[in-house]
């Protein structure tokens, strides 16, 4: 007599193995995964319920409301550009180049990511105030140069990029990381000097990195908020940012106009986004 | 023409000591070696990539152990080719020929004699993205020999291509040498290879760069192989 046993165990247990279904794996995922989705949009419908659209209309048509808008604009945008202009050189040279002090300058630039935003904000305000021998940078800017910062809007945007920066530099070199070194390697045996490698092979390729870089930069100096607080002031008409705006009609009690700012802000911010994102796929299709 | 004396590179984990070796003028020479024994490390010195840490390596008689890889004048295939995404594949071929302020009439008649012979010219307008592995060997092979180098470096040039793809690019290697006259070092772990293109055989051997005869190659080869 023979023993099929084992033999037909093994069978079943692969029909049982094989009839397994995906549906736990992506009940799972996702359950966890909306989670978070599910967060931002109560948030944001939260929001949405709270306020009327006469009191948006209301605050939109404040005009200390449309200052800052148009403050917030400019310096986001000016903030966003001086990044990535800031940003694509130290990307590239970070990730290419293995120099003496690599790791430190590595550190240096995360430093505004994880600083607490007010810290980045008094340091700022220090830097800018601090007496060196009776040398300050402040009064030299304002009587020497005739360009006050403190408490300005060039506050404002130093304040703004600042942080930006950091985050346009990881964002660059991850991409420089991700475009192959050999390509520029070719292009300097075929008579290219480094600067011309750079510029003709690398940065052609970096095309989406950059459009990416920029966004960050943008929404983070569109979130900014502490470090403007201490170091540009919050005085209406003048230094007065988005942000801004929800904090100081917040303290007045103001809580419509402070949620139809938000609002304001949540639209910006997704405009922006959407618009770079388009304006990405089309460079790089 | 290509000339290592008493060259010492040190690369990663391993060091070439005392390379010396020399390449005729219009010679085909073919670099063997099992992987990880330098062979790459060696190309990329010859074409300034990698610094050496003493020796010379001269070129055309000159010494040009310190130039930079622009002033060595020498084509080189990495073996992953390493095209410009963002160029197409004209562009690839007249990329040289502009750094070095050719007129565009220049550029053209060049590009279109090099297309002809590399049997490339109906992908001239096409971006490299969706080449064969046949093609973009053919469009690196033509960047590298566009402004019409001394010297041709070859790294692993076949290994990623099918039989017969590896057949054609191989004719088309000792054709473009022959009518070119370039002095030619060309890698590879393939005997057949070594036996179907070289003037010259090189191994490397403890570090060392030695010339071998083609019977001397096969029985490296048997040696070297898993199964002999």
């Amino acid at each position: 007599m023979s023993e099929p046993t084992p033999n037909r165990t093994a069978e079943t247990k692969t029909k049982l193995k094989r009839r397994r279904s995906d549906l736990p794996f992506f009940l799972v995922m996702s359950g966890i995964s909306s989670c978070f989705i599910l967060l931002i949009v109560l948030l944001l419908a939260a929001d949405l319920m709270f306020t009327s659209f006469e009191d948006f209309r209301a605050a939109v048509m404040k005009p200390e409301i449309q200052s800052a808008f148009r403050l917030t604009i400019l310096s986001c945008t000016i903030a966003a550009l001086l990044s990535i202009w800031v940003a694509t050189p130290l990307g590239y040279l970070l990730s290419r180049y293995r120099f003496p002090g690599r790791l430190l300058i590595d550190t240096i630039v995360d430093i505004p990511i994880v600083l607490p935003p007010l810290v980045l904000g008094l340091s700022l305000l220090i830097l800018f105030h601090l007496p060196i021998g009776g040398w300050e940078l402040e009064a030299w800017l304002r009587d020497d140069i005739g360009f006050p910062v403190t408490y300005r809007w060039p506050a404002v945007i130093l304040a703004q990029f600042s942080v930006s920066c950091a985050f346009a530099v990881r964002t660059m070199r991850v991409t420089f990381d991700q475009i192959n070194p050999r390509a520029e390697d070719v292009a300097r045996t075929l008579g290219c000097t480094r600067g011309q490698a750079f510029l003709q092979i690398a940065l052609p390729q970096s095309w989406r990195g950059m459009i990416a870089a920029t966004t960050i930069a943008w929404a983070r100096a569109l979130g900014e908020f502490g470090p403007i607080l201490v170091f540009a002031g919050a005085t209406r008409m003048r230094t007065e940012v988005l942000s801004t705006t929800v904090f100081l009609e917040l303290s007045i009690g103001q809580l419509n106009a402070a949620v139809a700012v938000s609002l304001l802000m949540v639209v910006m911010a997704v405009v922006v986004l959407v618009v770079l994102r388009v304006l990405g796929t089309g460079l790089t299709s | 023409m290509i000339e290592f004396q008493n060259v010492c590179i040190r690369a990663g984990d391993f060091q070439l000591n005392d390379v010396s070796f020399e390449v005729g003028s219009g010679e085909y020479a073919v670099l063997m070696g099992r992987t990880g024994r330098g062979k790459t490390t060696i190309l990329e010195s010859l074409c300034g990539l990698r610094r050496v840490q003493s020796g010379k390596i001269m070129i055309r008689g000159m010494d040009v152990t310190h130039w930079s890889p622009a002033d060595r004048e020498i084509g080189y295939v990495p073996q992953d080719l390493a095209l410009f995404p963002t160029f197409s594949v004209a562009e690839h071929l007249q990329f040289a020929l502009r750094l070095r302020r050719f007129h565009t009439t220049q550029i053209e008649h060049r590009v279109s004699e090099l297309a002809e012979m590399l049997g490339i010219t109906h992908l001239l307008k096409r971006q490299i993205e969706g080449l064969s592995g046949g093609e973009s060997q053919r469009v690196a092979l033509g960047r590298a020999l566009s402004f019409r180098p001394t010297v041709l470096l070859l790294d692993e040039p076949l290994s990623a291509l099918d039989a017969e793809t590896r057949e054609e690019i191989q004719t088309l290697l000792r054709t473009l040498t022959d009518n070119t006259g370039v002095t030619t070092l060309h890698i590879t772990h393939n005997a057949a290879e070594a036996t179907a293109l070289a003037d010259r055989r090189f191994h490397i051997v403890d570090g060392q760069v030695i010339e071998k005869s083609e019977s001397q190659t096969q029985e490296a080869e048997e040696l070297d192989s898993p199964t002999g």
